[in-house]
């Protein structure tokens, strides 16, 4: 067992070695750019190119001509979110009443930042508020709908909790109402099964890296028909991808996507089950050895391979810092100078000192039993310790509520 | 981010940890002061307990405990140490910078010395007041 491990696959994935070997003649003897129509340099690349756009569209039940490569899934989030909101306008730009957009408060930053543009443009958006479970239903969406929406943006899986919004019932409601539908599926493609038309999706974002693929690389579905998804580019120049994205293509970069596309068709359902039962595994040790642990989310809309536990009574940073053979995020973001907790889990309702006091940690297909036994062993054991440090675990058993004290916030 | 060694010294052996009491006993006792600052919201909270020999005047120990990141624990761990021996008015002058300099503790978490600060002081400040200490 190599240390630290490595539980942080919902920042970053390692590239799978077989993506890897599939990319590497794309980068000296297969050069060619797929622009170029008039030699065999630029026809074995496009063939490449072609080969990728298959297998990504396979991997989403979609049409391969549907599939725009991206440089990842932010790109991807913003050409869909800005692209379809320029392309639906109902007012000319540089006036007011553009159009309404729907989003949820929990979205990732480059879906909250794009919406956030587009108010200052002229449009409205609604941040729809999760319950406590974090998943946002059919329903919600529906009381949020009006005559001018023109665009819901919801994503599949969240990113810090693993929740999962219904999107077959959003996209069947937005097919209803004429409204686009786009969601983030950053944390999902690739993971989870996909099929765009039975699931309702007019745009879905996904990345690369999160998938044991390459970084700098990602891809945008834009449905062909019914409805048939129109977008202004957001990047101008040579045209390619349909117009939408132009921009010579990166084609190391999308064969592997495409080869991690593959891939995670292929092993996704065994993956999934394994993943699964070790996140249990991990989420049942720690829950019965510690008191005062809370595991985030609704406790099964969630993606198998994600967990998200809050620790009463001791703080994310130092708890990651005394699991130092763990690699994993924190949900407080102490290191700013903000001393902002995650929005994400603010959103639910969880209080600012359990968000300060919360671990992601994300399986992948690297990972194996054995170190999810040491991690488990690792976090009870520096919560334990730190506990032993913490005044608030004190006044806990001592019975005094630490929410009725009257802190002198700094 | 990197910690320095120094501040990973004190984390992983902090000096001084505990307390003289239940919060229920240390309100009780004349010799005890208690400096409890900051609040689990922002992710930092001090809880800092001097012992003051009233004979001397001189504080003869200290204990901590802390909720915050690792900067913040070698703060008050730091604290603790550097309080041993010492007067009220020689605590009292203790500045968070020299907290800062001896940890190297880069901007961002210049806050965790600040924050001991405030507990030495609210410590040093209680045990007076229990005592019916004036002092300006």
């Amino acid at each position: 067992m190599n240390k630290p491990i490595y539980f942080d696959n919902a920042a970053t994935t390692r590239c799978d070695p077989r993506v890897v070997e599939a990319m590497l003649p794309y980068f000296t003897e297969k050069f060619g750019n797929p622009g170029s129509r008039n030699h065999s340099f630029g026809w074995v690349a496009e063939d490449a190119v072609e080969t990728a756009r298959r297998q990504v569209a396979a991997l989403l039940g979609a049409d391969r001509k549907e599939v725009i490569f991206t440089s990842g899934a932010t790109e991807s989030n913003n050409l869909a979110i800005k692209g379809a909101a320029s392309m639906y306008a109902k007012a000319p730009a540089g006036s007011s009443g553009r159009g309404h957009i729907i989003t949820a408060m929990h979205e990732h930053k480059a879906v909250l930042d794009p919406c956030k543009r587009l108010q200052k443009e002229g449009f409205e958006v609604t941040y729809l508020e999760p319950p406590a479970d974090g998943v946002i239903t059919a329903e919600q969406v529906a009381g949020a709908l009006r005559d001018d929406t023109i665009l819901v943006t919801i994503m599949w899986a969240n990113n810090e909790i693993g929740t999962i919004n219904d999107v077959p019932g959003i996209g069947a409601l937005c097919h209803e109402r004429g409204v686009i539908f786009h969601t983030d599926a950053t944390q999902w493609a690739g993971k989870m099964p996909v099929d765009v038309n039975k699931d309702n999706i007019d745009l879905l974002s996904m990345s690369g890296h999160k998938i044991y693929g390459p970084k700098g690389v990602g891809a945008l579905y834009v449905r062909r028909r019914r409805p048939r998804v129109r977008l202004t580019a957001i990047q101008e120049g040579g045209g390619q991808e349909r117009g939408m994205r132009s921009g010579t293509l990166n084609v190391p970069g999308i064969v592997g996507l495409g080869a991690a596309a593959a891939l995670c068709a292929e092993e996704m359902e065994a993956e999934r089950e394994r993943l699964g039962a070790m996140r249990r595994r991990l989420e049942t040790t720690i829950i019965e050895q510690l008191d005062e642990v809370q595991v985030n989310g609704h406790p099964d809309k969630r993606l198998p391979h994600l967990t998200n536990i809050s620790f009463g009574f001791v703080e994310g940073e130092s708890l990651m810092m005394a699991c130092k053979d763990i690699a994993m995020s924190s949900g407080s973001a102490c290191t700013s100078a903000s001393l902002e907790p995650s929005y994400v889990l603010k959103s639910l309702g969880v209080g600012d000192e359990l968000a300060h006091s919360s671990l992601r940690l994300s399986l992948g297909r690297f990972n194996t039993e054995e170190e999810v036994d040491f991690a488990a062993g690792q976090i009870v054991e520096s919560v334990r310790k730190l506990r032993d440090l913490s005044p608030l675990y004190d006044m806990h058993k001592e019975g005094i509520d630490i929410t009725k004290i009257e802190w002198a916030a700094h | 981010m990197a910690y320095s060694e120094k501040v990973i010294d004190h984390y992983e052996h902090p000096r001084n940890v505990g307390t003289f009491g239940t919060q229920k006993e240390i309100k009780e006792r004349k010799d005890i002061g208690v400096g409890l600052v900051g609040a689990p919201e922002c992710g930092d909270v001090m809880q800092l307990q001097i012992k003051v020999d009233p004979e001397s005047g001189k504080i003869e120990d200290a204990k901590f405990k802390c909720f915050g990141c690792g900067s913040a624990i070698a703060s008050s761990s730091l604290a603790t140490e550097w309080l041993k021996g010492r007067t009220l008015e020689e605590g009292e002058s203790i500045k968070n910078t020299e907290i800062v300099e001896e940890l190297s503790l880069p901007p961002v978490k210049i806050h965790c010395s600040v924050l001991a600060e405030d507990a030495i002081k609210a410590a040093i400040e209680d045990y007076r007041h229990k005592n019916g200490i004036e002092h300006d």
